[in-house]
């Protein structure tokens, strides 16, 4: 199958970016800098990332709250003007459709989706209108989306919002706006663990946008981000990946994101959810920390201190923000408390390691003190 | 493409492995383009002293961000140091691949065996035929 390239494409070339294939997607891994690099910057400045591989549907009509309510697990209803929020959507067994992002609009919804599901999205959505007022539209080739984020985005962005009024903007909002002429949706959103934005506008203005937001970043640490950065920044904060960390196979509640699930609508998946809370999850998601040294990968085995398999890793690597060797991993329940203690199989070795808390790395909305 | 090093005195494999004879001591790692190809390196799961291995026979593993690559014998032989300094700066191998950044050290048992690997001009003749 042929890849798809973004507009910025030409432009990943030109920074010497490696380009590898991301869900059909030929996007940068990373830039000459490196991925820990490009990580550190993201977590002391600022990080630019290309993620126009993102899918994003209108949710529009009289009834476009009832209809998400009946696909999402989120309670739509509680959100306000212009709130974004995540959420997830599931099968009727409750396995996992995709993890979705939902900003209200003056006109309806903005939902966006996994690049990898954005098919599969748009036809779960799309068979689920019945009875309902609500027109979905795939706008995803029309509307391109980056991510500056860290610490400093709030700094660059500011420079180039009309009114100079970031914090106006408040975590979890989106706002319309302009910058450098450019229309654009920001929300102050993000999967990387730090503050920051993502910026909906027009495919067409694509290049400008990168070059603007590069140049005007320069001064406070900004730089190009691929996606080996993207992975390694919201896998600290155990921000889930879709395909790994959640899939078909797993339920919201065994991947400990009951929270995203509001029980007091009816929404695909509710029953079977409801009965795997009250009955307790065969698996659940567990943080680990490595005791003998290896690199812990997606896909390993992961087994009692006896050898017997008690489940497998989602992600695994060395954390760059840390310098630990941790991972997340799917556990029969017996196993999940702090300080039990589990192997891993590496290249046909067991090698130990132990439950630990989860997240690896508090992400900065979480965190006290902030401003 | 990237301007890669290549160390004259070293004799490489295609797999991107150099080996340097040092007063009758092969010392051993991965090329510049190995390192660059596997991206940022986080661990090194190098053999213990001792262990016997054969020409082309998997001596190391090492793992990047991206993935874990094996790493092959060079000439065959009994490991007689490995660098401890990756245990904790795996990152040597990245900024000085065919210094600070060495494997490990081997006493080997056939030196004629140099005569299967490729000097310093025809390895960078091979990865630029490669790329």
């Amino acid at each position: 199958m042929e890849l798809k390239r973004t507009r910025l494409y030409e432009t990943h070339i030109a920074l010497k970016g490696r380009m590898v294939n991301f869900a059909g997607w030929e996007l940068p891994v990373q830039y000459p800098t490196g991925p820990t690099v490009e990580h550190q910057a993201v977590r002391t400045a600022a990080g630019l990332f290309d993620i126009d591989h993102m899918g994003q549907f209108m949710v529009v009509g009289e009834d476009a709250t009832p209809y998400l309510n009946h696909i999402a697990t989120w309670d739509i209803r509680g959100m306000k003007d212009t709130d974004a929020h995540y959420s997830l959507t599931c099968y009727e067994d409750g396995g996992i459709v995709d993890d979705i992002f939902i900003y209200r609009r003056e006109n309806g919804y903005m939902v966006v989706v996994n690049a990898s599901n954005r098919e599969k999205d748009f036809y779960w959505f799309s068979s689920h209108t019945t009875g309902y007022n609500v027109t979905v539209t795939d706008v995803s080739d029309e509307t391109y989306m980056l991510a500056l984020q860290g610490p400093n985005a709030k700094i660059i962005l500011n420079k180039l919002l009309p009114n100079h009024d970031v914090d106006t903007i408040a975590f979890h909002t989106s706002r319309s706006t302009s910058i450098g002429g450019i229309t654009t949706l920001v929300g102050r959103t993000g999967y990387t663990g730090e503050d920051g934005f993502e910026l909906f506008f027009s495919a067409d203005e694509a290049v400008r946008m990168w070059n603007l937001l590069l140049e005007t970043g320069k001064e406070d640490g900004l730089i190009p981000c691929g996606l080996a950065a993207r992975d390694s920044l919201r896998f600290e904060p155990c921000m889930p990946l879709y395909g790994n960390d959640i899939t078909a196979d797993i339920n919201p509640i065994s991947a400990r994101l009951g929270f995203f699930v509001r029980f007091d609508v009816d929404f695909i998946g509710k029953n079977a959810l409801l009965k795997i809370k009250l009955e307790g999850p065969r698996q659940k998601l567990i943080g680990f920390e490595m005791v003998d040294p290896g690199v812990p990968r997606h896909g390993y085995p992961l087994l009692s201190p006896s050898g017997e398999k008690i489940g497998f890793i989602t992600t695994g690597m060395k954390s760059p923000t840390i310098g630990k060797f941790v991972g997340l991993g799917y556990v029969k329940p017996d196993y999940t408390k702090y300080g039990t203690e589990i192997a891993v199989e590496i290249r046909g070795k067991a090698k130990k390691a132990v439950v630990v808390k989860r997240p690896f790395y508090t992400p900065a909305y979480r965190r006290k003190g902030k401003k | 493409m990237a301007d890669y090093k290549y160390d004259s005195n070293a004799k490489y494999l295609k797999s991107h492995e150099w080996v340097r004879i040092d007063n009758g001591v092969a010392i051993m790692g991965v090329s510049d383009v190995a390192q660059d190809q596997l991206s940022d390196v986080v661990y090194v799961d190098l053999p213990a002293e001792g262990d016997e291995f054969s020409q082309g026979g998997t001596i190391a593993v090492v793992e990047s961000v991206k993935a874990a690559e094996d790493v092959f014998a060079p000439l065959s032989g009994k490991v007689v140091a490995v660098n401890e300094a990756l245990e904790e700066s795996p990152e040597l191998v990245n900024q000085d691949p065919y210094g600070e950044g060495w494997f490990l050290k081997l006493e080997p048992s056939d030196l004629s065996e140099l005569d299967n690997l490729m000097d310093a001009e025809a390895y960078a003749h091979f990865v630029a035929e490669e790329a």
